[in-house]
């Protein structure tokens, strides 16, 4: 498998994610965002960040980068492309995915380990884990609440698009496990086409059991099945 | 020409920050303030002579990147 890894300025998730792929004998080169042309690969990833220092909206300046015509362009002939983070925030601006992702509700910058379920595993990034199981992988961001209208909410749940939902210690998706405000505890959502996922916690930092947790590890495993 | 646009979050999405300020401002003793949303303001000029092009870039403008119509619904004005 080969990724392309697109670097904006403020990326600074980029690295993390290369170490944790290569971990998986995943080849990956690293794409500025001012290029004009993006290499042939079966996975682009827009990594964590404060790419152009969260200027205007998080994630809207990336958006418009030059590289993200490619990226569309790579999306639409049906290849994988994942953002974790800022780079789901990029996603939801370029409209890629939809819905859009506001402050926290705390208006507090929030970093720790989140319980999650995963709502989806049949998509080429989950399907290692099992259906509806119970996962810890850290969340990092101050933007992180996901929101769409009514409808777009019910099209996500009638197309299966919620990939990962945040929940509590029991893990039942419940407010006191909701740490942002998310509509439907949502935690990651995935394009119609299955090809597109965002969300909001960081599998690349859960991958080494001296991280802490390494439920990470079946993510990438399941880019590989 | 010039003109100034306003940003700000449509009235069915919360905006937790104009809340936070609409605490502040009571807090300090503004007792008939009753509600607070914050938004952006952005001032642009244009090298348009013709006052209908001018208005259409700046809504293009607004659509494609001053505003997420997602969450966010904006006006503009001309100034001058």
């Amino acid at each position: 498998m080969k990724v392309n890894i697109i670097v904006f300025p403020g990326s600074n998730c980029d690295r993390d994610i290369k170490v944790a792929l290569e971990r998986f004998q995943i080849k990956c080169k690293m794409i500025w965002h001012g290029e004009t042309i993006l290499p042939k690969s079966d996975l682009v990833v827009l990594p964590g960040g404060f790419s152009y220092g969260d200027y205007l909206r998080c994630g809207s300046m990336a958006s418009k980068s030059i590289i993200m015509k490619e990226v569309i362009k790579h999306a639409s002939y049906g290849g994988l492309v994942l953002g974790v983070c800022n780079g789901f925030q990029i996603l939801t601006e370029s409209g890629l995915l939809p819905g859009s992702l506001l402050r926290n509700h705390n208006l507090k910058f929030i970093c720790k380990h989140v319980n999650l379920i995963v709502k989806n595993n049949k998509t080429q990034f989950t399907n290692c884990y099992a259906k509806l199981d119970k996962i810890t992988i850290p969340i990092a961001h101050n933007e992180g609440n996901y929101y769409a209208d009514k409808n777009t909410l019910r099209v996500l749940e009638d197309n299966d698009q919620i990939v990962f939902q945040y929940c509590d210690e029991n893990y039942i998706i419940n407010n006191q496990g909701n740490p942002n405000g998310s509509s439907l505890n949502i935690a990651g959502v995935i394009n119609k086409n299955k090809n597109v996922l965002g969300m909001m916690p960081h599998p690349e930092r859960s991958v080494e059991n001296f991280l802490n947790k390494d439920d990470g590890i079946n993510f990438f495993e399941s880019l590989l099945k | 020409m010039k003109f100034e646009i306003f940003v700000t979050l449509k009235k069915e999405v919360l905006d937790p920050q104009g809340k936070a300020i609409e605490n502040a401002l009571k807090n300090i003793g503004f007792r008939n303030i009753e509600t607070v949303r914050q938004g952006k303001y952005f001032s642009i000029t244009i090298d348009e002579e013709d006052i209908n092009k001018a208005k259409h870039i700046v809504d293009s403008a607004c659509k494609k990147l001053l505003s997420n119509e997602t969450i966010e619904e904006y006006k503009f004005k001309l100034v001058k």
